[in-house]
């Protein structure tokens, strides 16, 4: 699939974001004017030290919260002084979050948990069905959608994580610390799915991590610390995860 | 988001979390249980004894002496007074509008024979009476008019007294019974009325009446005038309509007869069987309503253990609550899934209920012997009562739900 395309339209286009949380006479400025842009396809890592505003700044990328200051298009849509409803109308449609500790249902099959973002979508029985089954057959878990997600191992949980993601075709995929709570193996597989699906759909995926060889993954590496960002590079070689996963 | 979506949701959770909605569905099933079996007895025992009144006859008005009030529960009961057969000649000759008349005289005692005895309520009466209280005879005759104006010492027994007197196949017509001293030849026997609340109605015997005023019980039936006391005097009225205008007229004879001023109390009292259907029925209403509240106290108990398991349940699904929101819910989509749950739980645990409740009503009518009444109104009340419960037990653990911040729902360990 392409690189990312300079002509292209940003996916993503924040404009000196900053967050602030006061809590009594306490003023705690966890993002303090992020600027960035992020093209369609892009496969990029946000990285930072514990309390750097990560987790702050993912957040408001993925519509959960809003920015103190600053603007923020997603797609092309401003979400400034989006009410609540609307804003959960943006993350139904237009991201999907992947998270460490997967978030499944646990007692529910595989099938109905990667249905849910299209029953809050109003998509129907039928189609819901369908989209769901792909989007299983994407993680190669096709097989497995009768497994309710407890019967399943980590890494078969997030991947049914990642349809879910994948399942109401957001234009970014928003995934923290995806392979934290998996062991190397299983997470050199996620590593290797999410590469692929980037690669073979274009989808655009922001990694929030820590995780120095998460990182070595991505085409782009940005760098936060104290709520700013202090550098946006280019990788230059990937790792392949799907060449590097140990033998069992 | 539509209704079958939310319904849908609402059976993926039931169905991922069975013992918790079975331990919830039994609290309302109990309730709606409880609520549909006592209704149910309550109608039961008020049939029953409305068919209790009504086997004494229809459009019957009763006579009796000493005034009978009505209480503050409404009940009756009575005063002292003393009735006696010329206050009968004067209603006797002076009500119109009757089919039938009769008067009674009537004491407790024992009716021996061949070294067995039974208490009994003796009553000398009219020949008329049995005809008035559907009194029928399964052997022999009943008394007739010569029997009373010959005062003849004969006798007709009830069923228990049959029992208790005579072994199985022996022919009690024929024989001579004694009682105070006496001897009576049993000339029928009756036919049985069961027995009711009023006690065992069988334990009875009728001589002519003017055997057991005068020949029997002697003294005992001797008023402070000097007359011959009566116990009840019977009226039955030509049909319906003429009731009431009976019972005025009984009313009016009696009152100047024995002379009370007007403005004075009458020291006797006309009820009509109506009426006395009536003021037990006002008691028995009182206590359906009675067992009908235990009943609804037990069903909101059931729906605070609705809330309570929904509360729990809340924060229990706190991180999926953050997780449904991050992947699109909106808040009245978390309200109406919650709520749709509380709902869809009672109104299974409602369903549930109304089997229990029928086991329950069956069950009492194989125990207490008196036949429960399931009706309609009480099951749809009952489980419009456990809907209500979970809506209105539901909506606040829902709409706790609603307002869960995704960012902090999503980190709740
Ligand atoms: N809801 C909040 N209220 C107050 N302070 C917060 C809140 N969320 C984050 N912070 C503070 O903002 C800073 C950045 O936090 P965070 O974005 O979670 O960093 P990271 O994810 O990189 O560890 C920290 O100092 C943190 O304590
Ligand atoms: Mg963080």
């Amino acid at each position: 699939m392409t690189m990312t395309a300079a002509s292209a339209a940003p996916v993503i286009d924040a404009l000196d974001l900053t967050k602030t949380y006061t809590i009594g006479e306490n003023v705690v400025r966890a993002l303090q004017g992020a600027t960035l842009k992020i093209y369609p396809g892009d496969l990029l890592a946000i990285m930072g030290p514990s309390g750097s505003g990560k987790s702050t700044l993912m957040n408001i990328l993925g519509c959960l919260d809003q920015p103190t200051s600053g603007t923020y298009r997603l797609d092309g849509v401003d979400v400034k002084g989006l009410k609540d409803d609307q804003l959960a109308e943006v993350r139904n449609h237009k991201i999907g979050f992947v998270f460490q500790s997967f978030n499944l249902l646990r007692r529910t099959n595989a099938l109905n948990n990667v249905e849910q973002p299209l029953i809050y979508g109003g998509v129907n029985a039928r189609e819901r069905r369908t989209r769901a089954l792909a989007a299983l057959e994407a993680v190669g878990l096709g097989q497995r959608w009768r497994h309710a997600a407890n019967e399943l191992s980590g890494g078969q949980q997030q991947r049914v994580a990642i349809a879910r993601a994948l399942v109401s075709e957001p234009a970014i995929i928003l995934a923290d610390e995806p392979t934290g709570n998996l062991d190397s193996k299983s997470g050199a597989e996620i590593m290797c799915l999410f590469q692929r699906l980037n690669e073979e759909k274009g989808i655009t995926i922001i990694f929030v991590t820590h995780d120095p060889r998460i990182a070595g993954h991505c085409r782009r590496i940005i760098r936060i610390s104290d709520g700013k960002i202090v550098a946006d590079e280019v990788n230059p070689s990937p790792l392949q995860a799907c060449s590097d996963i140990p033998e069992a | 988001m539509f209704l079958v979506e939310t319904l849908q949701l609402a059976f993926q959770t039931l169905r991922a979390n069975k013992m918790r909605a079975i331990l919830t569905l039994l609290g309302i099933s109990i309730g709606v249980g409880a609520v549909i079996a006592l209704i149910s007895i309550g109608t039961g025992v008020r049939r029953y004894v409305t068919d209790q009144f009504t086997s004494a006859g229809t459009n019957l008005i009763l006579v009796s002496p000493g005034r009978m009030q009505r209480g503050m529960s409404g009940g009756v009961f009575a005063q002292p007074a003393q009735l006696t057969m010329s206050d009968w000649q004067a209603v006797s000759s002076n009500v119109q509008d009757t089919l039938l008349t009769g008067v009674a005289f009537n004491r407790s005692t024992t009716i021996l024979y061949a070294g067995k005895q039974s208490a009994v309520t003796v009553n000398g009466v009219t020949p008329s009476v049995a005809e008035i209280n559907n009194w029928t005879v399964s052997a022999g005759r009943f008394l007739d008019e010569a029997d009373t104006s010959s005062r003849a010492r004969v006798i007709v027994l009830g069923t228990s007294v049959v029992k208790d007197l005579f072994d199985d196949g022996d022919d009690p017509v024929g024989q001579t019974v004694r009682i105070n001293g006496l001897t009576f030849r049993v000339i029928g026997t009756l036919n049985s009325k069961g027995s009711s609340f009023l006690g065992d109605q069988d334990a009875i015997a009728f001589t002519p009446i003017t055997t057991a005023q005068e020949r029997l019980f002697g003294t005992l039936s001797v008023g402070n005038n000097g007359e011959r006391l009566i116990s009840t005097m019977y009226l039955q009225a030509v049909d319906d309509a003429h009731r009431a205008g009976v019972q005025t007229q009984a009313i009016n004879v009696l009152a100047d007869k024995r002379k009370i001023a007007p403005g004075e109390a009458n020291d006797f009292t006309v009820i009509s069987q109506t009426e006395l259907v009536n003021s037990f029925g006002v008691i028995l209403s009182a206590l359906t309503i009675f067992l009908g509240a235990i009943a609804a106290i037990s069903l909101l108990v059931g729906g605070v253990g609705i809330m309570n398991i929904m509360l729990v349940s809340v924060t229990e699904r706190t991180r999926e609550i953050g997780l449904r929101k991050a992947i699109g819910a909106k808040s009245n989509a978390i309200l109406n899934q919650f709520l749709v749950e509380a709902v869809v739980l009672s109104l299974i645990g409602g369903v549930v209920g109304i089997g229990i409740g029928i086991a329950g009503a069956a069950l009492a009518t194989q125990l207490a012997g008196i036949a429960a009444i399931v009706e309609p109104g009480p099951i749809a009340l009952a489980v419009g009562f456990s809907t209500l419960v979970g809506l209105f037990f539901g909506l606040w653990p829902a709409r706790r739900a609603s307002r869960l911040n995704p960012i902090e729902a999503l980190r709740f360990e």
